[in-house]
């Protein structure tokens, strides 16, 4: 059974009659290509159709498919031969976040990120991919560890938020995202980020700090869930749509106001309907983004990241985006 | 973000609660004892029945902490703007504009240099009523600039946060300077700056997620409230019971998340030997 957004209803039932006439030219063994390929451009159109219309809240629930590509999806086609690793040395191992270093077209590299489950017993044992501090505490370790090894590291962020519990507060959850925060600008191996999924606020951004920020197209990036937002001003979640489209989290809004680097395309439909073509895109971008920091040596590398950061979001750059918006 | 609620954690309250019929009377908010307001202000807004800790307003943090007359404010002409032009339940602008009435300043936080026992420091001071003292991009702006100022002129860096976190209502552009804050403390630090983070009354959410936690040495004033996630929040999450003084600087400093928990009477006194220890480390034999 698949997965159905509310606002691909047209899909599913244009889907749900290919498969019927598929079923029936088998059974009664009579040609009905010409139906079926009419069938098929049409619902290639509509889904052209409606990929072309989103609305911001839309996206988040794209964002937020549960078959969209997990991290380990990625692991898995970037680097087959790869080896993981445990533990913030402190406490305890956090499977919200996972971490694999593996062969990358001849040369190692270090793939982090928010392990969201692929089902709901995966989704209980990692936490939804919402990290404690000793998740943010691993891959900084990690990160250090990329630095030994002299491979780059990937960064992918995908999920709600870091975890709001009480053993998170005990151990210091402002802390070890903070120091995460501070100690990425000193991580001598180049760092890519890319957004998969959901980009929650300050847990994201606990593993986002890098050379290079890209978003898949259908990925978000928020200070805040448009769930919380609406919760915090209104007590209930249901001005969620709207605080959706007033926070400005999508791919293209992140773009316009130089915040990121790129927007990496989904295939037709989004990436839970065709994993392989979305990982292939990834592994270009990945390759490309090792062939750009090559040339680099450590101090350009470390100053350009501050430069980079210091610099997006300031009040000047603010003010002139703001100027020329309105 | 954060919000507050009932729950085990103190109170919130709100600006102090005057006396309708008498200005000059304050009502404590946790004792319910009426207090001289002439003499609450004399004892630092500190409820001398309870000891309950009123808020402080910037300007007044600044002159309890500071030599008198040293300090000089740096960036008075940042002024916040609508980026996003957000409306929630009313207007980003009627709230910017509300937090200039409520507080005399243009934005959450004074930054400045000055002096503590003549020991020169880089200071900034974050005003809760001021839309709740979080960070937007003024904010931030403003705590890089100054840990600028203080890594060029090899001054320590003092904060003193009090911030509900992020600034929603600057969406993407407020989370940023979470990394912002965080990069330019990293740069003053490495250069061996001495960067004193004072925790007030609440410093929670993508404040305390960044800079309010980077402190070399950090300190909170007795029972504030101190956490990433609202005790709200938590609650709803986990559907289990929060500890008793959860989230509080008392509860903090037990998990080893604090140096010190001092009064506010005392600060002065502990930020002139810190920096005492410091200039004296520092100075060549």
């Amino acid at each position: 059974m698949k997965n159905y957004l509310p606002f691909e209803k047209p899909v599913s039932e244009l889907e749900k009659k290919i498969e019927e006439l598929e079923q029936e030219s088998v059974s009664k063994q009579i040609d009905l290509s010409s139906s079926l390929e009419g069938l098929k451009q049409e619902l290639s159109e509509e889904i052209k159709l409606i990929y072309s219309h989103l609305t911001s809240w839309e996206t988040v629930l794209i964002a937020r498919h549960p078959e969209r590509p997990k991290l380990i999806d990625y692991i898995r086609y970037l680097i087959p031969d790869y080896v993981y690793f445990c533990g913030d040395r402190h406490y305890m191992d956090d499977n919200a976040i996972f971490s694999a270093i593996g062969t990358f077209q001849g040369k190692p590299i270090m793939v982090i990120g928010h392990n969201k489950g692929k089902d709901t017993k995966e989704n209980i044992l990692n936490n939804f991919g919402m990290a404690n501090p000793e998740g943010y505490r691993k891959a900084i370790r990690l990160m250090r560890l990329a630095e030994k090894f002299n491979c780059p590291v990937v960064l992918m962020v995908d999920t709600q938020g870091a975890y709001p519990g009480i053993a998170a507060e005990e151990h210091g959850q402002s802390e070890a995202i903070a120091y995460n925060l501070r100690e990425m600008f000193r991580i001598q191996v180049p760092i890519l980020v890319i957004v998969t999924g959901e980009g929650g606020s300050g847990g994201a951004l606990g593993i986002g700090i890098g050379d290079k920020i890209l978003m898949l197209e259908y990925a978000i990036y928020s200070v805040i869930s448009p769930e919380s937002c609406s919760n915090i001003l209104y007590r209930d979640t249901s001005r969620a749509s709207q605080f959706a489209e007033k926070l400005h989290i999508t791919s293209k809004d992140l773009m316009q106001f130089g915040l990121i680097d790129g927007i990496l395309p989904e295939p037709l439909g989004g990436a839970h309907r065709d994993h392989k073509t979305m990982l292939e895109t990834v592994k270009k971008e990945i390759q490309y983004f090792l062939d750009e920091q090559t040339p680099l040596n450590k101090k350009t590398r470390l100053d350009r990241r501050m430069e980079k950061f210091l610099k997006m979001a300031s009040y000047e750059t603010s003010l002139n985006l703001y100027q020329s918006s309105s | 973000m954060i919000s507050f609620s009932k729950g085990n954690t103190p109170k919130i309250v709100k600006p102090q609660e005057k006396n309708i019929e008498n200005p000059d009377w304050i009502k404590c908010p946790s004792c319910r004892s009426i207090q001289y307001a002439k003499q609450l202000e004399e004892n630092l807004s500190v409820c001398p029945k309870c000891n309950f800790y009123f808020k402080l307003s910037a300007s007044k943090r600044i002159e309890i902490l500071l030599d008198e007359n040293t300090f000089e404010e740096t960036d008075t002409d940042l002024s916040s703007f609508d980026i996003l032009k957000f409306s929630d339940t009313k207007p980003y602008t009627q709230r910017l504009e509300e937090g200039i009435q409520k507080t005399n300043h243009l934005e959450a936080i004074i930054t400045g240099l000055g002096n503590i026992e003549n020991t020169r420091v880089a200071i900034g001071v974050m005003d809760f009523d001021f839309v709740g003292g979080s960070m937007g991009i003024v904010v931030g702006e403003k705590i890089v600039r100054l840990a600028d100022k203080a890594r060029l002129n090899h001054t320590p860096l003092i904060l003193v946060s009090s911030s509900g976190g992020a600034r929603m209502q600057e969406g993407i552009f407020s989370l940023m300077q979470m990394a912002r804050t965080s990069a330019a403390i990293g740069k003053f630090q490495e250069q061996g700056g001495l960067y004193i983070s004072i925790l007030t009354n609440p410093t929670t959410g993508g404040v305390s997620a960044s800079f309010a936690f980077l402190g070399d040495i950090i300190i909170a004033e007795p029972s504030s409230v101190i956490g990433f996630a609202g005790a709200r929040i938590i609650e709803q999450t986990t559907k289990q019971k929060l500890p008793a003084g959860f989230q509080t600087a008392e509860f903090l400093l037990d998990h080893g998340q604090l140096d010190k928990i001092v009064e506010r009477k005392n600060m002065r006194k502990l930020l002139t030997r810190l920096l005492q220890f410091y200039s004296k480390g520092k100075t060549k034999a």
